[in-house]
């Protein structure tokens, strides 16, 4: 049986380690040099903080996914700095884009994509300057190439990685100069309730807090980000407390990433059906609690799929490799799927509790100045979309090329559905997603 | 906007070239790292006359680090590790 898994982050790992112990041997490919996902990154060769200084409370997970990779690589097709740029269900075929530069067709009979997550964006004016990044970027910028990205750094965001990040840049000897929270202290205390589902999880956060209050880094709850200024690159951003004051602060440096969303486009040219999640404020791709989806050999795990977190993934990695086996007709046992089934529900109910406590700043998004450059690739405003009388996202994209560039609208996706609902006066879910489209990243002509 | 070398900064330096300038990089820094640690300020220009950019993601994903490295083509600033003697083009 040809099995193929994409991505070597936490899920992948899983999924491929269960498929070595069922004796499959499959094709692996991930797109960076190297496994552990962006959650747990490696550093490139020749940096030499330890497991601990870079993930923290995860170190000892970090470490067990990196000793797997190094473990299975043997016992696997790797294939590591590989873009899967299509996926075509008929015929099943991947096409693959290799380090250097050969493109490849690689049949499947079973796939388990694990695609992962990125930063979801908030735009505001002066986002595209440079000193601009993701909220998760920052995290890499530190974490893999020990960088602050700038001497004073605002974060804007919510939810763990915010507070995560600011913690682990203030440890490194840079706090950061600026935290806002998008989330007010009222909307936190709400879901306080459902959090205790994962009392270790919320325990940490208000470890993270607590610490950082003693280092003297504030963290402004319901405070938002509203315009970045500077010449050529970030010199002061524009902010506005719960109350409703606005501030300027001096800074060199803005990360801005209001929690994560699914990378789906693999999922999508499978033509996996999908389904608007309201509390994520997100469509999803449909697959049952095993990873099964509607499409013949299509199988989803981890941040790919749906945001979860690393420990969710690493569950799903397995679940997802436990229902191809089964699907081949070979056994699995029952109390270990049941065994992840429990787990993979307590998590769901403490991520639900997550999202009620840190959502996406819709509202914040919709209301985006005309002259916001919405879309970064074509340089398109949200007043050139707010223009259209477009219903739904892809006739936007048809008018004005929002979400037609590079990124295919993996960026300013969630915020111009945002905008075009508010100017159409429907819900967002009623504009619709935009569909992705091959190649799914920029493959490179010799 | 410069990023700082905060941590595990103790690299080989390694030479390469932006424009025909010469770049000190440090073994392991990717190039968006290195030409934005050196005060370079940019990546590139955007096409559509906004000004400057530097890339938003550092994971792969925004596509908005693209630049042109001499004898290899395009190659994303994010994930491209600096080599000795590398000639890097911006746009």
């Amino acid at each position: 049986m040809s099995v193929v898994v994409v991505g070597a982050g936490p899920a992948g790992v899983r999924a491929v380690e269960r498929l070595v112990e069922a004796g499959i041997r499959p094709v692996w490919i991930e797109e960076s040099p190297d496994g552990g996902g962006r959650v747990f990154q490696k550093p490139p060769p020749g940096f030499s903080r330890d497991a601990k200084a870079l993930y923290g409370a995860d170190a000892a997970r970090a470490q067990a996914i990196h000793d797997t990779v190094a473990r299975l690589r043997a016992q696997v097709d790797w294939r590591p700095g590989t873009l899967v740029w299509n996926l075509r269900p008929g015929p099943r075929l991947l096409n693959t884009q290799g380090p250097d530069g050969t493109t490849q067709e690689v049949p499947y009979e079973r796939v388990i994509l694990c695609t992962g997550a990125m930063d979801r964006a908030l735009p505001i004016p002066g986002w595209t300057k440079p000193g601009v990044t993701g909220l998760g970027a920052a995290q890499i910028a530190l974490k893999a190439q020990g960088l602050a990205i700038g001497r004073r750094v605002a974060l804007c965001g919510t939810g763990p990685l915010l507070l995560l990040l600011a913690w682990q840049l203030t440890k490194a000897g840079a706090p950061p100069a600026l935290v806002l929270e998008s989330a007010g202290w009222g909307q936190t205390l709400r879901a306080a309730p459902g959090l205790a589902w994962n009392p270790v999880g919320a325990l940490r956060g208000l470890a993270w807090r607590a610490a950082l209050r003693r280092k003297g880094v504030r963290i402004h709850a319901g405070a938002l980000p509203l315009r970045v200024e500077g010449a050529d690159s970030a010199q002061a951003l524009l902010w506005r407390d719960a109350k409703g004051a606005e501030h300027r602060t001096e800074v060199d440096g803005v990360a801005i990433g209001y929690g994560l969303k699914p990378e789906t486009q693999l999922a999508d040219l499978a033509g996996v059906p999908f389904a608007f999640d309201t509390l994520q404020r997100l469509w999803l791709p449909e697959r049952d609690r095993a990873g099964r989806t509607a499409v013949p050999g299509v199988y989803l795990a981890g941040d790919g799929a749906s945001i979860g977190g690393s420990v969710v993934a690493e569950l799903a990695g397995t679940r997802a490799a436990l229902a191809v086996i089964e699907d081949a007709g070979q056994p699995v046992d029952p109390l270990e799927t049941d065994m992840i089934h429990r787990r993979l529900w307590l998590e769901a109910r403490f991520r639900a509790a997550l999202e009620r406590a840190f959502p996406y700043p819709a509202a914040h998004a919709a209301a985006m100045p005309d002259e916001t450059l919405l879309c970064r690739c074509e340089a398109i405003t949200a007043g050139d979309l707010r223009a259209t009388d477009a219903p739904e996202v892809n006739r936007g994209k048809a008018f004005t090329r929002i979400g037609m560039g590079r990124c295919q609208g993996r960026v300013c996706g969630p915020a111009g559905a945002e905008v075009l609902a508010a100017a159409r006066g429907c819900a967002v879910q009623d504009v619709g997603r935009l569909r992705g489209q091959m190649p799914v990243k920029p493959v490179v002509m010799a | 906007m410069t990023p700082v070398r905060l941590v595990d900064q103790a690299r080989p330096e390694i030479g390469f070239s932006v424009d025909g300038q010469a770049v000190t990089a440090r073994q392991g820094d990717t190039l968006l790292a290195a030409i934005l640690a050196a005060g370079l300020g940019r990546v590139r220009n955007s096409e559509f006359g906004d000004g400057p950019r530097a890339g938003f993601c550092w994971m792969g994903a925004c596509q908005d680090c693209w630049l042109v490295i001499e004898g290899l083509g395009a190659r994303r600033a994010c994930s491209t590790l600096v080599e000795a003697g590398m000639k890097v083009i911006r746009r």
